[in-house]
């Protein structure tokens, strides 16, 4: 069974929508046992890795998450999912689960968009960064098999994770700087767009997820 | 770098599409469920939902829309119209929306936009405003003023301030319908666009006025709109959407091409 961690950063249907779509089962639990038995696991959310964390640590599912990811349960983690994997975030200075070495930063509100406008003014990035861009595979991994060069990706953040090792970033996208945009390690693999939000390239990498046997 | 967004948007009475619909086969459809895929197989890159359903008890006919249109297609999508309470919010989001869009609500009681990025996430909160071109006047200092009730109702609000109030208050993201605009197919209204735009950091959905496919490239070039909203012009099958990003590729404005 799929199980859909609930720790109380968003809403998880489309999530659950998404999987069942593609024909898999899954349920949305918050109970440690549960998660602790899942053969796979989601972890969806939204929102700031502060009140992420404490969510889980309230349900104590944090120690949980830790427990399967050495357990080697394949795991999935979605936007906040891909920032809670890093030792902290700069978000209100959280302390995060510690998966991948490296930190959470905030897009800075100054930088510059290189979009062809019709003015030499500087024109500022929006943040969030919100709505469809490119991802850039930068290592093979059986999660990404079908995925084209073109596909492009829903995100919607102000926050993105900057891991220490070049191993552990799967792919990278532009937004007025090269941000990591999907992670792995092992039994883990984190996006940080909505792969439920992201048309057929999402569902395929959901769908590769939910066959995945990590070595 | 992000690609500019093409949204349709459908207007919803009684769980049915008000205006008859006609694609270029002219097949006249008129379930939201069955137009929302049809639009997602076509390369939309979002939809707009708008609820124009005159009873309230009628809004679980909204609700169960919602709920298929969520579990046919995987893009975004926000539900609008006669939204005024944290539990109508609540209904759409639960029902599968990414999305929920306040208007005049929001004008009465601009707290539900803070209660609303409180309780679900800013992003989930988009500020629908409906503005007319009034001139410079005193409250007024942009010269555009915020109207509800489809335009007929002036509320004395200055359309720049009440955008960076909607943002201090956590709305994350500003749909723009220049009420002057809409309707008339001779383009976006661009200095509204602009002036909004460049004036906030957050995204700009710009509404009323397209009716060809060039209307959409100014208004996402020069008006710096980060989505452009379209309704009539792709509803009668004057255009498709894969037309309307053939000619914004052709002409500088990054959009998605695979889906």
């Amino acid at each position: 069974m799929i199980v859909i961690v609930d720790y109380g950063a968003g809403n998880l249907t489309s999530v659950l929508r998404a999987v069942s779509f593609l024909g898999f089962k899954a349920v949305i639990s918050d109970r440690p046992e549960e998660i602790l038995e899942a053969d796979r696991i989601i972890f969806p959310g939204v929102g700031a890795a502060g009140s992420a964390m404490d969510g889980m640590k309230i349900r104590g599912i944090d120690t949980i998450m830790k427990k399967a990811f050495h357990n080697g349960t394949p795991m999935l983690g979605i936007c906040v999912g891909c920032q809670i994997i890093m030792e902290k975030s700069e978000e209100n200075d959280t302390s995060c689960l510690g998966f991948i070495p490296g930190e959470v930063k905030a897009f800075s509100k100054k930088m510059k968009s290189d979009e062809n406008m019709d003015t030499d003014e500087n024109i500022f990035l929006k943040v969030p960064h919100m709505g469809w861009n490119s991802l850039e595979t930068v290592q093979d991994h059986p999660l990404f098999k079908g995925i084209k060069k073109e596909d492009e990706f829903y995100f919607v953040h102000s926050y993105y994770p900057v891991p220490v090792k070049k191993e552990h970033v799967l792919g990278t996208t532009e937004y007025g700087i090269n941000f990591t945009s999907v992670i792995g390690k092992d039994n883990l693999f984190a996006s940080q767009f909505h792969l439920e939000k992201s048309g057929k390239p999402g569902l395929l990498i959901l769908k590769n997820f939910c066959v995945w046997e990590p070595c | 770098m992000l690609s500019k967004r093409i949204i349709p948007c459908l207007d919803v009475k009684n769980g049915r599409t008000t205006k008859g619909i006609k694609f270029k086969d002219n097949v006249e459809i008129g379930d939201p469920v069955e137009m929302a895929r049809f639009y997602y197989e076509e390369g939309a890159d979002e939809l707009v939902f708008y609820d124009i359903t005159a009873s309230h008890e009628k809004r679980d006919i909204m609700i169960d829309v919602v709920k298929r249109v969520a579990e046919t297609i995987f893009i975004p999508f926000s539900v609008g119209g006669g939204i005024r309470t944290l539990d109508d919010m609540h209904a759409v989001l639960l029902a599968g929306a990414e999305k929920v869009s306040v208007n005049s609500a929001a004008v009465k009681n601009p707290e539900i936009i803070s209660q609303g990025a409180k309780a679900f996430g800013s992003q989930c909160v988009v500020l629908g405003m409906d503005v007319k071109h009034v001139g410079k006047k005193q409250g007024i200092d942009s010269g555009y003023e915020i109207v509800i009730n489809g335009g007929r109702k002036f509320m004395g609000l200055d359309a720049l301030s009440w955008a960076r109030k909607a943002e201090d208050l956590g709305a994350g993201e500003i749909c723009l319908n220049s009420i002057d605009a809409d309707g008339t197919k001779d383009g976006y209204e661009m200095n509204l666009t602009r002036l909004i735009s460049d004036n906030i950091d957050i995204p700009v959905i710009a509404s009323g006025g397209a009716g060809t496919p060039k209307h959409l490239a100014d208004v996402l070039k020069q008006g710096r709109a980060s989505a452009a909203l379209i309704a009539s012009m792709v509803h009668y099958g004057t255009y498709t959407i894969a037309e309307i990003k053939k000619y914004l590729d052709g002409n500088g404005v990054k959009i998605r091409k695979t889906f």
